[in-house]
């Protein structure tokens, strides 16, 4: 009977049952969860139906506000002016970081690892040390109020952490492999997109798609460097529509629907991706 | 020689971006600068002027509350949720995915989503007066003196946590489950477990993202920004908010470089003691 009972007691330490666990697992996933669908709930509500009961699911969800939304926020305009920066930036951030990487991961670079020492460092200094020049340089350059001109700051801002994400999976390749196509003749050019770009794709996907978040959120440089309302992108032109239409929560939901919709829609198709990458000692 | 020329583009767009006005600022903290046009040596003025300034006094010390705040609150909700991941199978993944959302959303939309939740006339206040609670019906958590500051640093707070729950998660499934099996054989209660073998099996990756911690309390902008501009009556301003009135209200560039070179020393001390670290042999 002792035993039975010390055994069963052991038994059940070893495995509990994680009810407990649970709930509070989802306790938690409901804090987050749960002002994400009042965003929701409050795009299909019209501002009465919002005062009335601020949390609740509508109860005669109207989809006026996108419409309306879409129109007056001129999301047309600065959606495509994301997606033009967020294009840029990734070939630009792929390209720069990739050619970084390489060197830095399969070639012999004098003061190499003072290079790499750098691109830690350099992505975690303070945009405020260097804000002011840049901003006065930029003046100069006629590159504010320029969507290539943020996104040259993406490029220097983004590679750091790219090149050396994409060094950690380029180190995995085999040196056997460009060993064999230096011996056939080819150009370091050559090797880099006929044996390292196939093996590598995944670290340019995860590059692809961390870059793309990042441009996508941005509001830093995008509220410094762009003030002209047809060239902002989603990030600014959603917080000057929120100014405007502060009062009518329905309205502002709707349009904070337009920015988040695509990057959650990416996330939950790719999320393993991103969230490796983002985790992988990001220091932004 | 091949490689440097592959590093090339990094370093060009990182010297006009980064390097080359960072150089510049030190330059222009010396100056009485505008912004435009030309600028007057004035030695270390606006260093002096920095230390008798009140406002910079009060905004560092919103710095340093702010500090405390984003330090203790993610960690333990991140530490909390990250070890019960880290005990259970069914649902990691879609735990795991749920608590990452507000991470990967907009500064924006996020500050938007807590702005309209936390509005006296609509927000949680008014939901929770209807059914009975009536204590935060008329409060203004972003427009009232004393809550501004906590206000902002809760909605940071809440799109933070679920990153450190990840990155506390993939360290714990590091730590040598042997020694948990070694500790449960000598009887060790769940706290004891958590204690002695979880916390110094993430020791690492606890002090990197410490030190960590305070360069990204130093450097916090978009939320301030966002949602209060400092404000009420400077109730939020921090440092980075500060100077960017400095430049773009005040027209003190000159100033501003000296505040934006101070809190990169501040940054650069930290970098170093983490680099110290490394060197005495801590795998950070």
């Amino acid at each position: 009977m002792t035993a039975l009972t010390r055994q069963g007691l052991t038994s059940r330490r070893r495995e509990p049952l994680p009810i407990g666990r649970y709930a509070i697992l989802t306790l938690l996933a409901l804090s987050v969860l749960w002002p994400l669908l009042t965003l929701v709930f409050n795009s299909l509500k019209t501002n009465a139906a919002i005062g009335a009961s601020p949390l609740t699911p509508p109860t005669h969800p109207a989809f006026s506000n996108f419409a309306d939304a879409w129109r007056q926020g001129n999301f047309s305009v600065t959606m495509r002016n994301s997606v033009i920066i967020g294009v840029g930036t990734v070939v630009g951030v792929c390209v720069i970081s990739g050619l970084a990487a390489y060197a830095l991961s399969q070639l012999k670079l004098p003061a190499g690892g003072a290079a790499i020492t750098y691109l830690f460092m350099g992505s975690a200094l303070p945009v405020q040390l260097f804000l002011v020049p840049l901003f006065y340089l930029w003046t100069r350059l006629h590159l504010t109020d320029s969507l290539f001109g943020l996104m040259v700051i993406f490029w220097a801002t983004d590679s750091p952490f790219a090149t050396l994400l994409l060094r950690s999976f380029l180190l995995k390749i085999p040196k056997d492999f460009r060993e064999a196509a230096r011996l056939d003749g080819a150009s370091e050019l050559q090797i880099l997109r006929r044996v390292v770009l196939p093996l590598a794709w995944p670290g340019f996907l995860t590059v692809a798609l961390i870059s793309a978040l990042w441009s996508w959120n941005e509001f830093f440089f995008a509220i410094t460097f762009i003030h002209e309302p047809n060239l902002r992108p989603i990030s600014t032109s959603f917080l000057a529509f929120q100014d405007q239409f502060s009062t009518n929560w329905g309205l502002t939901s709707a349009a904070a629907l337009f920015m988040i919709a695509p990057i959650l829609i990416l996330f939950l198709a790719l999320q393993r991706r991103f969230v490796n990458g983002l985790t992988s000692g990001g220091l932004k | 020689m091949t490689g440097w020329l592959f590093l090339a583009p990094l370093l060009l767009v990182n010297l006009l971006v980064i390097v080359g006005p960072s150089i510049a600022t030190v330059y222009y903290s010396l100056t009485d600068w505008t912004g435009t046009g030309s600028a007057k040596f004035i030695g270390l003025s606006n260093y002096r002027r920095a230390f008798d300034d009140p406002d910079l006094r009060q905004a560092v010390v919103h710095n340093v509350i702010w500090f405390v705040l984003f330090l203790t609150i993610p960690t333990i909700v991140g530490l909390l949720a990250a070890h019960l991941l880290s005990s259970i199978r069914r649902f990691q993944m879609f735990f795991r995915t749920v608590f990452f959302i507000p991470y990967i959303t907009a500064s924006v939309i996020n500050a938007f989503i807590w702005t309209s939740l936390l509005n006296p006339t609509n927000g949680i206040g008014v939901a929770l007066s209807h059914i009975g609670i009536p204590f935060f019906k008329n409060t203004s958590f972003f427009g009232q003196p004393n809550l501004a500051l906590p206000s902002v640093n809760f909605v940071v707070d809440w799109h933070w946590w679920g990153f450190l729950a990840v990155i506390y998660l993939a360290a714990m499934q590091n730590v040598d489950p042997a020694l948990y099996d070694a500790a449960k054989v000598d009887g060790a209660g769940k706290w004891q477990l958590f204690r002695h073998i979880t916390m110094p099996g993430i020791y690492p990756t606890l002090v990197f993202m410490f030190l960590m911690t305070i360069i990204w309390s130093l450097k916090v902008f978009d939320y301030v920004y966002i949602i209060t501009r400092g404000g009420p009556g400077g109730a939020s301003q921090v440092i980075s908010t500060l100077m960017y009135d400095d430049i773009f209200s005040k027209f003190e560039a000159g100033y501003a470089a000296a505040i934006g070179l101070s809190m990169s020393f501040v940054v650069a001390i930290v970098l170093a003691g983490y680099f110290y670290l490394r060197k005495r042999g801590s795998e950070l």
